[in-house]
């Protein structure tokens, strides 16, 4: 059967290829295509990861947090989606767990992260 | 099973089946055998864990044995004995209908068997029936229980159709088609699929 799930997954490999390897605690930009009517444009939404689902898989999701006007907003996007014209990595930062739902809770100067250098 | 994406970014949760090859191994009719009739053999078996009786039915229709034999009522068919069935028969957007075993659960509860509603409180007296059946019937009279009465039991590993399933995508060089949603069985299981 996985030989069989290959099939439907190496369709994506392209795409993939295409996606920066980023993970939980960092920041991307992702431009997101959004139809209104018959016109389609390109929206940005830049946050920190805050973790990253079902990886490996087709139906993998990564959920951005940002914080604007002092509200935080979570957003989940699939992966592969077509609707994702473009995932940019920002910054890399130092994380110690994968899923970072301690952010929720902190604001401010609070909710920095270290940023990853070489 | 996987999931794919619309043009329109939706993601479709879908399963991979191995549609054929299969290769006919009967033609059963009317005159002959009272009924119209095909008869589809899929997968490979050896040929030491092939009974005789069914290894002299395969080298009629001019094939290896096979794992699974399934019969197709089918009234008028160009099929003919030794033809072979592609997954190219369906086309995408089609509808099929997918037969299989379901999972074995085990022993059950009512609960999850037959979808009873429980007691339904924790309160009014009741500390450790949460999950129980309740009353199978009545007392003096019938003094027995009904047949059939729904209980606690084995569950699972029925014959199970599932209706109207979308057919994604047709691989056909690969043999495999692509329905959207689940089909009965567990991975690698066998099922039958009707157009």
């Amino acid at each position: 059967m996985s030989l069989l799930l290959d099939l439907v997954k190496e369709e994506f490999n392209e795409k993939r290829a295409s996606i920066p390897n980023f993970s939980a605690g960092d920041t991307v930009n992702i431009h997101v295509k959004i139809r209104e009517g018959n016109k389609e444009r390109i929206q940005q939404f830049q946050g920190v990861v805050i973790q990253r689902r079902n990886v490996n898989t087709n139906g993998e999701t990564f959920t951005v947090r940002k914080v604007s006007n002092q509200i935080g907003l979570e957003r989940i996007f699939p992966l592969l989606s077509p609707n994702i014209e473009k995932i940019e990595l920002v910054r890399r930062g130092v994380v110690r767990r994968a899923r970072l739902f301690y952010l929720r809770g902190l604001s401010g100067k609070a909710s920095r992260i270290k940023e990853k250098r070489k | 099973m996987t999931s794919l994406f619309t043009p329109e970014g939706k993601s479709v949760p879908c399963t991979l089946i191995e549609a054929g090859p299969c290769t006919v191994t009967q033609v059963k009719t009317v005159d002959n055998d009272g009924y119209a009739a095909v008869q589809l053999g899929f997968g490979e078996r050896k040929e030491k864990n092939t009974p005789n009786a069914l290894a002299g039915h395969f080298k009629k229709a001019n094939a290896t044995p096979k794992k699974k034999v399934v019969e197709f009522r089918l009234e008028d068919t160009t099929l003919s004995l030794g033809d072979i069935v592609k997954a190219d028969l369906f086309e995408e957007g089609e509808f099929v209908d997918a037969i299989g075993t379901s999972k074995g659960k085990g022993f059950q509860g009512v609960v999850k068997r037959y979808n009873f509603a429980g007691v339904g409180g924790q309160t009014h007296g009741q500390h450790n029936r949460g999950r129980h059946p309740g009353s199978i019937g009545a007392c003096s009279w019938p003094s027995r229980v009904f047949k059939g009465m729904r209980m606690a039991g084995r569950m699972g590993g029925d014959r199970v159709k599932i209706q109207n399933l979308r057919v994604l995508k047709v691989i056909a060089d690969r043999n495999v088609i692509v329905v959207s949603g689940s089909v009965p069985g567990a991975k690698n299981s066998y099922i039958v699929l009707e157009k």
